[in-house]
């Protein structure tokens, strides 16, 4: 993944307003990143260009050989599927779906046949097989980020796009997760792009990079 | 796996969730109304057709008054319809010492083609005719066997014969060996009052009655395939002569057609305000929807869900419930009219044929084109998410534009009014004033609410009317689709029970059922005295005189210049027209005026002839009356209550036009029970008078009325459900942010007393705005129902007022109670966690 003179402004009233300031990086696959900075440093804005999942004022994100910016939202969405998982600090696991169900989602996304089976077996890696046919709200924390961390490598990504994974867990709940998320990622080779305050966290990703009002600061 | 699969795979889930429920219910709802109320006039519609089949014996039919030329009858054979003829002809009937003049029919095997006759042969009672109400298939059945004849009550009465007696009829004697319990082939409209005997064609030549000279009447009668029938009327219709009458069911009384149009309109209308209803709920709950499947869809959206296939998962869900709700919604209907028609005695002892399916196919249409309009429209807001909400969560939803989804829905509706009302104004004052309603009602809420809120301290409850007034505008969305769901409930309970008890007190029991006709003028004070003798109301005698109408503006006018078939026969006959100084008072003017005393050569012409004909005010008519000719301009039209069983004329004229042509009167009155001899005495004092019976039409149409009520029940039914269904998806509307709302009360200190009070609070205010609208718009539709269907005098009952707000507040604060009162004793943890 490669970040080119990324920028991204918005308006506030009538002034525009940096919230991203030509950023630049580059991160090998099978790396990983930490983003870290303050609380309003623009780290989820530049998450989000990371990810297609915004537009940026100017500059260019490659992710994969693509330009990000070249695609159309459906284009980005396309790539995503193929490339990408997500972990998310608030879960985003969908309320109506099992444990289960949420993992397989990608994957029928995708027209997969054997959706039910790789879910399963994606579940038994994070642990929680005995809990596949549980609804979210009847898991803990913990468990439904691990239910996330399943769903975001069941279709096996090449990179992993991960904003603030242990915000909503306790040290212990959260470590336990990270412990889980890097396994994971070593064991399938996957890139890892993680947005976190926790400067122990940061230290255990190959690479940081230090955001402070939309600067890169080293 | 395809898109479908994971379409039935999340509608599966979210249906386990319980999100579709209440869209389903109120689907389902909507389209069983429409069916019921659909089907249910189509069967009404078969059976008054086949009533009025009936009464003419047959489906078509040509009386002469010369011998009918082969070519009618061998027209209808030729297209394979049945054919009977028939001659009657006035003779005198001997019985002992006595004879009576009656009405001798001698009918051919195969009569009636159409309808029942039913007789009391001595044996048993009463006893069927063996004919159907479908043509009968074996010739001869149950016809008046040779040398038998059947009498009717009249003349066993006033001949004080029975059953198994010899009566004289010519040079023959024939056994009496049925009484006519229930007569048909009458003309329609007039049914003379002469005693009646039916016997058979066979025998008529060995009576020696019919000479060179005798007054016949020769009628030729068609049943058969509908088009056919329709296909002989085209192919008869340019061959009659002036001495030969064409009748069908068209013809048929047009008290009872308005009748039957005016219960169309009231339940077809009845049926769209639970569709309305439903349609609301659907809006209700498809917002809550989009606003739960936000996060979901923008997770799929990082997932690399492309908008197409958004679209398509949501498209096929919702196709999918739509079809299980029509096809729920339409056995519903089936089932619900099966068992209306059950419960109502007329219609089950018709043996009405199986309901056509186009009801149910309108139905199902309608349901899908609510579906659409008012949820469909905020789901296609779904596939627009931004992905970036995963991670930006105080996103709002994106926006369809407003006027898009508003306008999609008001076109849904407009379509489906003007469907329904079947008329454009109709359609259009009801959907107007339905919409101006809710606009109103929402402004008007709005303003309350922040009325409310400024002055909130002097009502203690300042919390609660604050919150109401920070979300104004869906706080105003919530009190109209409550205002909307109280409406049902007040139309069901109040406002019906008024609107048919004065429908019905539009048949008072007086309603006249006799009519005169052919009173001479020497003859009126005598007629007059002869009433007021037999202690009856002194009724009016109107004049008539019979004209051709020649032309319209000096453009002379035939059976050719209309398209219209009623047009048409309605110039090739004479009209009757009469004159008065002052309108009837059960007319009512429509446009222009009426003439002042002195005035002269105008004409004043019914609206629905006017428009039929193409008559404008300002045209001038020109008519021919026994061989003069008169011109005079239309400067006025009436509406005229046919079903008011009064006498109605289509043309009246100022007295100075036409009083002095050859003229007769006619006048109707009210003959109680006790005194139906008295009709036979008038005829026997005045043999020329014509004694109209339409005692059997005003059964109809109070019989109509009656069908009407209990389907409206039912039909009310529907909306009475669907208003709780929008009363349950408004309170669901706002459930996740009340949710939201008592966490963070909660987490801030609140107790569950303070919680308690809030909604109790917010709620009472809530249901007091609703009931109060509620109690208007029921107000207003009932006045809506009364004058422009059921056109009746309308009075508000102050009961609705009442009931409205105080039901308004006990419901709704009990019904929001039962919803949050576990929230309020929940940890904020657990709220928030959705358990």
């Amino acid at each position: 993944m490669r970040a080119v003179k990324l920028s991204k402004q918005v308006l506030s009233g009538e002034l525009p307003l940096n919230i991203l300031h030509e950023i630049n990086f580059e991160v090998a696959a099978g790396e990983s990143l930490a983003i870290v900075g303050a609380s309003g440093s623009g780290k989820s804005t530049l998450l989000g260009l990371l990810a297609g999942l915004d537009v940026p004022s100017s500059g260019s994100v490659w992710l994969a050989g693509a330009d990000l910016f070249a695609l159309d939202e459906d284009g980005r969405a396309r790539l995503r599927g193929e490339l990408a998982g997500f972990v998310f600090q608030s879960f985003q696991l969908l309320p109506a779906l099992t444990a289960l169900e949420n993992v397989m989602l990608p994957l029928e996304l995708r027209g997969a046949s054997d959706a039910r089976q790789r879910a399963g077996i994606s579940l038994e890696q994070v642990g929680l097989s005995a809990r596949a046919h549980h609804l979210p709200k009847h898991l803990s924390g913990g468990e439904q980020q691990r239910v996330a961390l399943a769903r975001a490598f069941v279709s096996q990504p090449k990179i992993l796009f991960a904003d603030e994974p242990t915000g909503n867990l306790d040290a212990a709940t959260g470590a336990q997760v990270i412990d889980l998320m890097l396994e994971l990622n070593r064991v399938q080779g996957t890139t890892l792009i993680l947005v976190t305050h926790d400067e122990l966290l940061s230290k255990r990703c190959g690479k940081q990079l230090r955001l402070e009002a939309g600067r890169m600061v080293d | 796996m395809s898109i479908f699969r994971l379409s039935i795979n999340l509608l599966r889930r979210d249906w386990r969730a319980g999100e579709w429920r209440v869209l389903l219910l109120a689907l389902v709802l909507a389209v069983g109304s429409l069916a019921t109320v659909g089907l249910f006039a189509d069967r009404v519609r078969q059976a008054l057709w086949q009533q009025a089949t009936s009464l003419l014996g047959a489906d078509m039919r040509i009386t002469s008054t010369r011998e009918l030329p082969p070519f009618y009858r061998e027209a209808a054979e030729a297209r394979g319809l049945q054919a009977v003829e028939s001659r009657t002809f006035p003779s005198m009937v001997a019985y002992r010492e006595q004879v009576l003049l009656a009405e001798i029919q001698a009918v051919e095997a195969g009569y009636p083609l159409r309808g029942k006759i039913e007789i009391d042969d001595g044996n048993g009672g009463r006893v069927r005719s063996a004919l159907s109400l479908q043509p009968s298939t074996s010739k001869g059945e149950g016809v008046v066997e040779r040398g038998t004849v059947w009498a009717d009550e009249r003349l066993m009465r006033r001949l004080d014969l029975r059953v198994g007696e010899e009566v004289s009829l010519g040079a023959q004697r024939f056994v009496v060996a049925a009484r006519i319990v229930k007569d048909i082939d009458q003309t329609i409209g007039f049914a003379s009052f002469a005693p009646r005997v039916l016997m058979n064609e066979a025998d008529l030549a060995a009576t020696g009655l019919i000479q060179e000279g005798s007054r016949i009447s020769y009628r030729l009668m068609v049943a058969g395939e509908a088009a056919q029938v329709v296909a002989l009327r085209g192919q008869w219709l340019p061959r009659l002569s002036g001495n030969e009458r064409l009748e069908d069911v068209t013809d048929a009384r047009p008290e009872i057609r308005t009748a039957l149009e005016r219960a169309e309109h009231f339940l077809g209308l009845a049926a769209l305000t639970a569709a309305i209803l439903a349609g609301v709920a659907m809006a209700l709950t498809a917002r809550r929807y989009v606003a739960r499947h936000l996060d979901g869809c923008a997770v799929m959206r990082c997932m690399g869900a492309q908008q197409g296939q958004l679209l398509r998962l949501f498209l096929y869900q919702f196709v999918l419930v739509g079809l299980l709700a029509v096809l729920a919604g339409s056995l519903l209907g089936y089932v619900t009219q099966a068992i209306l028609i059950e419960s109502i005695a007329t219609m089950r002892e018709a043996d009405l044929p199986q309901p056509g399916m186009l009801p149910v196919l309108k139905a199902g249409a309608s349901g899908f084109a609510l579906l659409i309009g008012f949820a469909f429209l905020p789901l296609l807001q779904l596939r627009r998410v931004s992905p970036l909400r995963v991670l930006r969560r105080e996103m709002g939803s994106p926006t369809v534009s407003g006027w898009l989804i508003y306008g999609l829905a008001i076109l849904v509706l407009a379509i489906l009014f003007l469907w329904q009302a079947g008329t454009l104004q109709l359609g259009l004052t009801v959907l107007g004033g339905l919409l101006s309603g809710l606009l109103v009602f929402g402004v008007l809420a709005w303003l309350m609410l922040q009325g409310l809120a400024r002055h909130a301290n002097l009502f203690g409850a300042r919390h609660a009317l604050n919150n109401l007034a920070r979300h104004g505008r869906s706080t105003a969305v919530q009190v109209v689709a409550l205002s909307l769901g109280g409406m049902a409930l007040l139309l069901l309970t109040l406002v019906r029970g008024d609107l048919l008890q004065s429908w019905q007190g539009k048949l008072p029991a007086d309603t006249p059922n006799r009519f005169v006709v052919n009173i001479q003028p020497d003859q009126r004070q005598a007629v007059l005295d002869f009433v007021v003798a037999q202690q009856l109301p002194s009724p009016q005698l109107l004049p008539m005189v019979k004209g051709r109408l020649l032309a319209i503006n000096e453009r002379a006018i035939n059976g050719e210049s209309y398209a219209d078939t009623r047009a048409q026969g309605l110039v090739e006959r004479e009209f009757n027209l009469s004159y008065a100084d002052r309108m009837p008072q059960w007319n009512e003017l429509v446009s222009g005026r009426w003439w002042s005393q002195g005035e002269n050569g105008q004409l004043s012409v019914e609206e629905g002839i006017a428009k039929t004909l193409n008559i404008h005010l300002g045209d001038e008519l020109t008519y021919d009356v026994a061989g003069s000719r008169f011109s005079a301009r239309v400067t006025s039209l009436r509406k005229v209550q046919w079903d008011s069983m009064q006498v109605n004329f289509f043309v009246i004229g100022t007295p100075g036009l036409l009083q002095d042509y050859p003229s007769s009167y006619l006048t109707s009155f009210h003959l109680p029970p006790d005194k139906v001899r008295a009709g036979d005495e008038l005829v026997r004092a005045f043999p020329n008078l014509l004694v109209i019976d339409t005692g059997a039409a005003i059964a109809q149409v109070r019989n109509i009325i009656e069908q009407v009520s209990q389907t409206v029940s039912v039909v009310f039914l529907f909306t009475l459900l669907s208003g709780v269904v929008v009363l349950y998806a408004a309170l669901l509307s706002t459930q996740d942010e009340r949710v939201h709302q008592v966490a963070i009360l909660r987490t801030l200190g609140a107790d569950s007393a303070y919680l308690r009070r809030l909604h109790l609070g917010e709620f009472a205010v809530l249901g007091l705005l609703s009931g109060l609208f509620a109690a208007a718009s029921a107000a207003l539709l009932g006045w809506v129902l009364a004058y422009y269907i059921l056109e009746i005098p309308y009075q508000s009952n102050s009961m609705v007022w009442l009931s409205g707000m105080l039901g308004g507040v006990v419901l709704v604060m009990l019904a929001g109670w039962l919803n949050t009162r576990r929230l309020v004793e929940m940890s904020p943890m657990r709220i928030l966690r959705g358990e």
